[in-house]
């Protein structure tokens, strides 16, 4: 089985955000896998184990997310390709992203692409579905269960909080949700064997883009910070005083009750 | 300049939900006096018609199909795209929702068109509408426009934009047929999980608890409130690791994020993951037994104490007032 796996560099869930002249800095941040990306390697790594096949992780960035990518090839990804953009395109979006990943893919005659359901950096969950339709393959978002007997493709999505069976077939892009499986963590072998894995770099050129295909549709005007909260109420008294303090707070000063 | 604007109306136990009352009102912003038209998919959806235009739709198009009884991306894309060919909207408004989240991709993809997806606020009006939305998680936040002419896309996050008063207002409804065909997924059942079928992400109030519940019938308490209040049911990621609860209650920068008006936090400490996911809510309320708890720190009003204590006294107060 051919077996794709979109993945995005992304700041460290624990990183505090600075923003300076309308841009969230990057210096001395921690970046990761996308933490769904994981569930979606991880879920590939599991597919390729039991039907045979190869499992290549792609993502669009700079030579900085090689590093996202040897990871991947450590967990068990067999071919790495970076789409290396740095040169050339200067505003992304999803359509941009979208649009790369599509002419990467089209002739690849993959039978099945997984992704993260959003990214936790800007959050839009759009890059799956449109890459699905610009190569006119079916997709799923937020997988919890995924089955692949013959031609059939077994699938539990998450939908707010309900969960919906399905049946669909291959070729078949589906993007994962927390749930999935538990990501495994890079085995110390994994990691000296990912060094001699496969990774390819490609530029918009290789591919074959002008720039001003993938030039961005929408554009970001202004980043900030939510204003600071003040600092809130700690109540006091005996436990039932301030239980009943609360009620009365919550129904006359905040009024949402 | 006035612009035609689609808003796809949404109905959820057969009634429709509150964010499609939501996204008319933001498309009403977006038109600048323009026309907003409302469009329902599925079975038997005529009914609602009326309703979405007491919420101020200008009109509203019906598409009833059998195969449109379930969401499906295939499905719902082509009745949502034969509208979109009759009427040739300026722009288009969805819930960020299930559907809207799955369907609103497919849709700028064939357009072509960007989309601004999760929108919390909208600046301006017409043409000079400027989008906001969180960025990691509510840890910041973009202003958003579209760069060129093309097709306005956004999606809007439950329970940010106001909805319109409902009044009598008057507009046709009317139907349009559409042959929907090559569904490629097919859907089996839907296992309900969540409680009462009040959803995370649109519940006004929300209570959620954290290691400090200690088991899943630690979380009864919290469900007893959540369900006088009409609210929902939350966890952190430890309850969750901890396998107290479902991943799908899970709020924080993996899992859900949520902008409730009211959030208790009960035995929550307050990682900065969690708090990515639910401090933008309007009032929250944290009951911790550590007065240390960083949870404190974004809460409107705080209790030190133990949430077994302290809950079912909430429940009982309210249970008086209510």
């Amino acid at each position: 089985m051919n077996i794709y796996v979109l993945v995005k560099r992304t700041f460290d869930t624990e990183e505090k955000l600075v923003v300076s002249g309308g841009q969230i800095q990057e210096d001395g941040a921690e970046f990761i896998i996308n933490p769904y990306d994981e569930y979606a390697i991880e879920e590939a790594i599991t597919v390729r184990d039991a039907h045979g096949g190869e499992v290549t992780v792609v993502t669009i960035g700079d030579e900085e997310a090689e590093k996202q990518l040897r990871t991947a090839l450590a967990m068990g990804a067999d071919k790495a390709v970076l789409i290396n953009t740095e040169d050339d395109v200067e505003e992304m979006d999803q359509f941009t992203a979208a649009y790369i990943l599509a002419e990467y893919l089209k002739d690849k005659e993959a039978d099945l692409i997984l992704a993260g359901n959003v990214a936790i950096d800007g959050g839009s969950g759009q890059v799956g579905p449109r890459v699905a339709d610009l190569l006119d393959i079916n997709y799923v978002t937020t997988i919890t269960s995924l089955e692949i007997e013959g031609e059939t493709v077994k699938i539990v999505r998450d939908i707010e909080g309900d969960a919906e069976e399905l049946e669909t077939s291959l070729p078949l892009l589906v993007t994962a949700q927390q749930g999935l499986n538990e990501p495994r963590y890079p085995s110390l072998p994994g990691i000296m064997k990912a060094k001699k894995k496969p990774l390819e770099e490609l530029e918009l050129d290789d591919l074959d883009i002008d720039e001003e295909d993938v030039e961005a549709k929408t554009e970001t005007i202004e980043v900030y910070l939510p204003p600071k909260k003040q600092a809130g109420r700690i109540l006091e008294g005996e436990i039932p005083s301030q239980v009943s303090e609360l009620v009365s707070l919550l129904r006359s000063e905040a009024k949402v009750i | 300049m006035s612009k035609k604007v689609l808003v796809l109306g949404e109905t959820r136990e057969g009634a429709l939900r509150n964010v499609s009352f939501e996204a008319i009102a933001a498309a009403k912003k977006i038109s600048g006096g323009g026309e907003v038209v409302a469009v329902l998919l599925g079975e038997a959806v005529s009914e609602f018609g009326n309703e979405l235009v007491a919420y101020g739709a200008d009109r509203v198009i019906t598409v009833e199909h059998p195969h449109l009884k379930s969401y499906t991306s295939d499905g719902y894309g082509q009745a949502f795209m034969a509208v979109v060919d009759q009427e040739q909207p300026e722009a288009i408004v969805f819930g960020h929702t299930a559907v809207g989240k799955d369907l609103s991709p497919k849709i700028a993809s064939k357009l072509q068109t960007g989309l601004i997806s999760d929108v919390t606020d909208i600046e301006g009006e017409g043409a000079d509408a400027v989008f906001i939305r969180p960025i990691y998680s509510g840890k910041a936040f973009e202003k958003v426009k579209l760069k060129e002419d093309g097709v306005v896309f956004i999606t809007v996050r439950p329970n940010n934009i106001a909805p319109l008063e409902r009044e009598e207002r008057s507009g046709d409804v009317s139907s349009l047929s559409v042959d929907i065909t090559n569904l490629r997924t097919i859907i089996k059942n839907v296992v309900r999980k969540s409680a009462e079928g009040v959803d995370l992400s649109e519940a006004k109030v929300i209570i959620a608890g954290g290691r400090g519940v200690k088991s899943k019938e630690g979380f009864e308490p919290l469900q007893e409130l959540a369900d006088l209040l009409g609210g929902a049911v939350g966890a952190s990621r430890g309850a969750c690791d901890a396998d107290y609860c479902d991943y799908s209650l899970q709020i924080g920068q993996t899992g859900k994020v949520v902008t409730p008006d009211l959030y208790i936090a009960a035995g929550i400490s307050g990682a900065i993951q969690h708090m990515a996911g639910m401090s933008n809510s309007k009032v929250i309320v944290a009951i911790n037994k550590d007065p240390e708890a960083n949870i404190f720190k974004v809460a409107d009003y705080g209790i030190v104490g133990d949430l077994f204590d302290v809950i079912p006294l909430l429940t009982e107060e309210f249970k008086k007032v209510m």
